[in-house]
Parts: C-alpha cells; sequence; structure tokens
C-alpha cells in the first residue's frame, strides 16, 4: 500500500520573464505522508501557489519530477485530479448561480449519482451553516461564506487528496475554528490527506503534523511544528524559562547563574526569567531553587511558536 | 463518458446564460424579446413570402447564431475574468470534455432558439394569413443544417479566440475582427478580381441552382468549423491557460 501521498524530487518551475527566466520553485524535495495535515508555509510569491499548480499536473515542471497518490504529475494529470479536491487562490465559485447549483455542477463533474450528490450537498451545506441559503445566488454572499462553499466543493467528492489555499482566509474565528476541526477529523478518520498553504501560522500550529517552509522556491525546512520550534531553540543556542513563586530575590537568581545549563537569570516581579542552554531540563534549576530557600508554585518552560521559528527561518535566509 | 461530460459543462453554460444579466427573469426577457423579433415582428413584416422564402428562415437561424457569439466569448475568457477557470481545470474533467461542451452549448442555444423561432414564425403568419401552411420540408432541413453548421462554425472561432483572451470584451472585439476577415474576401473578392476572370466566375455562379448554393454554404462551413474546432484543440493546454 502507498503511504505517501506527495513526492517530489528536485522539482524545479522557471517561468519566462523579461530578460530571462523566473525561477519560482527551485530543487524541491518532498514527502508528504497520507492521511495527515501538511502545512505549506512560505511568505507571499515564495513558489507556494506554483507547487499546488505542478502537484495537480496543471504546470509542467522546467525540471525534476512529482508522483501524487502514485500518479505522475507529468503524464498522469487526469488521474491526479480524479483522486483529489482543490481550493485555489480563488474561491472558483461560479456567481451567477446559486450554492446549490455550484456544487451541483462539480458533484456531476465528479459523476456523483443523484440521490448521493444530493445528500452529500445537503451534508456539507449544513456542515458549513449554509443549507437554508443554497438558492441564493453566491455572488451576493459575503467572502467568508463563498470560502465555506469553496471548501464544500472541495470535499464533495471525497477525495483522497484535498490541496488548500489558504482555507480559512476570511472566515470568522467560530467558522475557522469549526474548519480546522472538520479538517483535523478528515484527516484521522478518512485517512485524507489534506495539504494546506496558510500564512495564519496559528492555524498550522494548531491543524498540522507536518509542515514544510518554504522561500524564494527553496525548501527551507520540513518537519512537525514541534520540531521545527526545536531547531529554533538549537539554532539560538537558548530558551527561556520562568519559575513562579515567593522568596525569588536577585540572590538566589544569582546562585543560579552558576550551574552549567543557566546562561542568565534574573528576578522580576515574584518570578524568576531563567535562559537556558538549548535541550537543557529545568529538573536541576527546580531543585536548586528549592535548596535555596524559594517557594516555587508554578514552572514554565517557555515554547517558541511556529510563527517565531517560521520567522527565525526565514530572516535567516535573508 | 465524454459525452456525459460535455453535457455537464453545457448543462451549467446554458444556465448562467439565464442568470447573466443577474437574474432569471432578465434572463427570460431577454430571450422573449429574441423570440419576438424573430417570431413575431420579422414574419408579421413579411407576410405569406416567410413560409414560402428561404429568406424567413435564413434570417431566423442567422439572429441566433449571431447571439451565440456573445455566449461563446463569454467561455473561456469569461470563466478567465470572473477567476473560475483554474478550478475548473484542476477539476477531472478532460481537456476535450470541457472545449465541446463549451460549443455545444452555444450550438444548442443557437439551434433551438432559430426552430424555435421557425415555429413561431410559422404561427404569426397563419394567424395573419390563414391557411398560409408550414416551411417547405427542404427548407426547415437547410435552415437546421445551417443553424447547425454556423454556429459550429462561430463557436470554434469563438472558442479559439476566447481560450487567450483576458477578457470578455477582449474575446468579442477579436471575434469580431475574426469575422471581419472572414467576409472581407467575400465582399471585397469580386472587385479584386482580374477582368478576365469576373465574366467566367459569375458565369460559374449563376449557372448554379439552390440546392448548389446551399450545399457549398454546408460545405464552406462545415469546413470553417472543422478549421476553428481543430485549431482550438490543438491551443488547448491547461498549463498555457494558467500560465496565460
Amino acid at each position: 500500500m502507498n503511504t505517501t501521498a506527495i513526492t517530489t524530487h528536485h522539482l524545479t518551475k522557471d517561468f519566462r520573464a523579461p530578460g530571462g527566466s523566473l525561477r519560482a520553485l527551485d530543487n524541491l524535495d518532498l514527502e508528504v505522508p497520507e492521511g495527515i495535515v501538511f502545512g505549506f508555509l512560505g511568505p507571499n510569491g515564495s513558489g507556494k501557489t506554483t507547487t499546488i499548480r505542478l502537484l495537480l499536473g496543471l504546470l509542467e515542471p522546467t525540471a525534476g519530477q512529482a508522483r501524487v497518490l502514485g500518479f505522475d504529475t507529468r503524464t498522469q494529470g487526469d488521474a491526479i485530479r480524479m483522486h483529489t479536491g482543490a481550493l485555489l487562490e480563488q474561491t472558483g465559485l461560479y456567481e451567477r448561480l446559486s450554492a446549490e447549483d455550484n456544487l451541483d455542477y462539480y458533484g456531476r463533474i465528479y459523476h456523483l449519482p443523484a440521490g448521493q450528490r444530493q445528500a452529500r450537498i445537503r451534508e456539507l451545506l449544513d456542515a458549513m451553516g449554509l443549507y437554508e441559503r443554497r438558492k441564493e445566488i453566491v455572488g451576493s454572499w459575503s467572502r467568508g461564506m463563498k470560502q465555506k462553499l469553496a471548501v464544500a466543493r472541495a470535499l464533495l467528492h471525497q477525495p483522497r487528496l484535498v490541496f488548500l489555499d489558504e482555507p480559512t482566509a476570511g472566515l470568522d474565528p467560530v467558522a475557522a475554528a469549526a474548519l480546522r476541526e472538520d479538517l483535523a477529523q478528515l484527516a484521522a478518520e478518512r485517512r485524507v490527506t489534506i495539504f494546506l498553504t496558510t500564512h495564519n501560522l496559528a492555524d498550522a500550529e494548531r491543524l498540522c503534523q507536518q509542515v514544510a517552509v518554504i522561500r524564494a522556491g527553496q525548501l527551507l525546512a520540513v518537519g512537525s511544528p514541534d520540531e521545527l520550534r526545536q531547531r529554533m531553540a538549537a539554532h539560538q543556542g537558548s530558551q527561556q524559562a520562568e519559575i513562579v513563586g515567593r522568596g525569588l530575590t536577585p540572590e538566589l537568581a544569582a546562585r543560579l547563574e552558576v550551574l552549567p545549563d543557566v546562561l542568565a537569570a534574573r528576578a522580576e516581579d515574584q518570578r524568576l526569567v531563567i535562559e537556558l542552554r538549548a535541550g537543557a531540563e529545568m529538573a536541576p534549576v527546580v531543585a536548586q531553587v528549592v535548596a535555596a530557600g524559594g517557594m516555587v508554585e508554578e514552572v514554565r518552560k517557555a515554547k517558541a511558536s511556529l510563527e517565531e521559528a517560521f520567522l527565525e527561518l526565514v530572516e535567516n535566509q535573508e | 463518458m465524454l459525452l456525459y461530460d460535455m453535457m455537464t459543462v453545457a448543462r451549467k453554460e446554458l444556465k448562467e446564460i439565464m442568470v447573466q444579466r443577474g437574474s432569471l427573469r432578465s434572463g427570460l426577457t431577454n430571450l422573449l424579446v429574441t423570440m419576438l423579433v424573430i417570431g413575431v415582428l420579422f414574419p408579421l413584416q413579411w407576410g405569406a413570402e416567410w413560409i414560402t422564402s428561404p429568406v424567413g428562415l435564413i434570417s431566423t437561424a442567422w439572429l441566433p447564431m449571431m447571439l451565440s457569439m456573445g455566449l461563446i466569448a463569454d467561455t473561456f475568457a469569461g470563466e478567465r475574468e470572473r477567476h473560475t477557470l483554474e478550478t475548473l481545470l484542476a477539476s477531472r474533467l478532460s481537456d476535450r470534455a470541457i472545449l465541446f461542451g463549451k460549443i455545444l452549448a452555444a450550438v444548442v442555444y443557437a439551434v433551438a432558439l432559430a426552430l424555435a423561432g421557425a415555429l413561431l414564425g410559422a404561427a404569426t403568419v397563419n394567424m395573419q394569413s390563414p391557411g398560409a401552411g408550414f416551411y417547405p420540408a427542404q427548407n426547415i432541413v437547410g435552415m437546421l443544417v445551417f443553424s447547425l453548421l454556423g454556429a459550429l462554425a462561430v463557436s470554434g472561432l469563438g472558442v479559439l479566440v476566447s481560450l487567450r483572451a483576458e477578457t470578455v470584451r477582449q474575446a468579442y472585439q477579436r471575434m469580431s475582427l475574426g469575422f471581419l476577415i472572414l467576409w472581407l474576401p467575400l465582399i471585397l473578392g469580386p472587385q479584386l478580381l482580374p477582368e478576365a476572370w469576373k465574366a467566367p466566375v459569375l458565369r460559374f455562379f449563376s449557372g448554379l441552382d439552390g440546392t448548389q448554393i446551399a450545399v457549398g454554404a454546408a460545405v464552406l462551413l462545415l469546413v470553417l468549423a472543422a478549421l476553428f474546432i481543430g485549431l482550438a484543440m490543438a491551443r488547448f493546454q491547461r498549463s498555457r491557460l494558467i500560465e496565460g
């Protein structure tokens, strides 16, 4: 059984540009396992959309190769598009038609039988809270409603792999959270692979089992959000921790600085702020605080956010 | 499979035509006006001759064919302008299903409108001049063939220019230019012929009967349709449509 949904090998795409060519994607090597939510992160113009287009077989790579669900993107684009769903940069909705007509059209495109098509349309529109408005012309809808409908369209034929370009863009926080939950459930229960691009790194952190960071067409890092954070800490050489309690004096802070893993420590408002060597454990530090008469109520090891890790990766390349 | 996909695409196109002016009501009003012109106004002016002369049916077929120009200009250029093209190309539909589905919609629109216009025209004439009867069989068959082949040729040209046009307006302008280029030889050709050729050419055409002219026109339309559709098929490449 194929357990890799997407594999790319030296995937490269050049576009014609005035006075030469522009490399939009540069030797991308990537493996996306089946059944996970995979986040593809990068600043604007970094090559995310080009990657999706290449993976869908909509563009011919200049060099390298890619396989999606076991199909070659150069020669088996039809098979790839048969088994995938896509929400691209634009919602791609027919704004002169109703929501129901939009989904019905794509249901027919994917040969869903009439009964199944109607049931599936109802199920998805119900889940998105749009069923009562299914007869309305989409052009009059808000951006968020259109986005929800476009996501429903991408999932309509129950594809094995879904490409989502900024799926939560334009959604209110409640709808975005509901969509995140649906996507996570889809991946977990039905082993659907979700390949999503997002600028919302908090979204990626909550939803993705693996992320890749791309900039100027080059892959900077790939791994779980935790791995990326750890890599950032390792790169920086330190991480921050806090101890909250009583009796946490500047003298106590000074005593901690003699420990080998403590780079710096200071006392601030009933707490100690400690700069630890990357990967160091907190237990010896806490033991030292207690031994010195400090009363510990809470210990927090600060975790860099994915956003910090992302910014670090991107800025390091500049 | 291909036929089902073509019909799916054509069905959506026809649905969009009905609401392209903002609502179903305005779409129906638009259709009604067209029907009134070709099915009531013209026949009333011509009277019983509308039934007996082939000119009536040619006029009935001509207007819907010209109206289908607007529809076909909207196909790819409209999808590009409204940002629906890439999502459609990312679906499982084959190139041929998309291309032929859009052509099918324009042809169905033109032929159905022409046929409905012809029937309404016959009814109008018979109400004005009871006993005028129905069109001769060869005229109605000729009208259907002319309407079908004409719509195919117009659609083929429309798809061809629409594939690369950025906007519907640009597609429509290019189509109009294309038509002008096609018509120019017919209009200017006789004047540009060398003097020595004019008499034999005139003799050749004046020697033809109505059937021969109709068959010649049908063959010409068929050749044009095949040429335009063939070129459109060769030009339909997903990557180029996306890269622009």
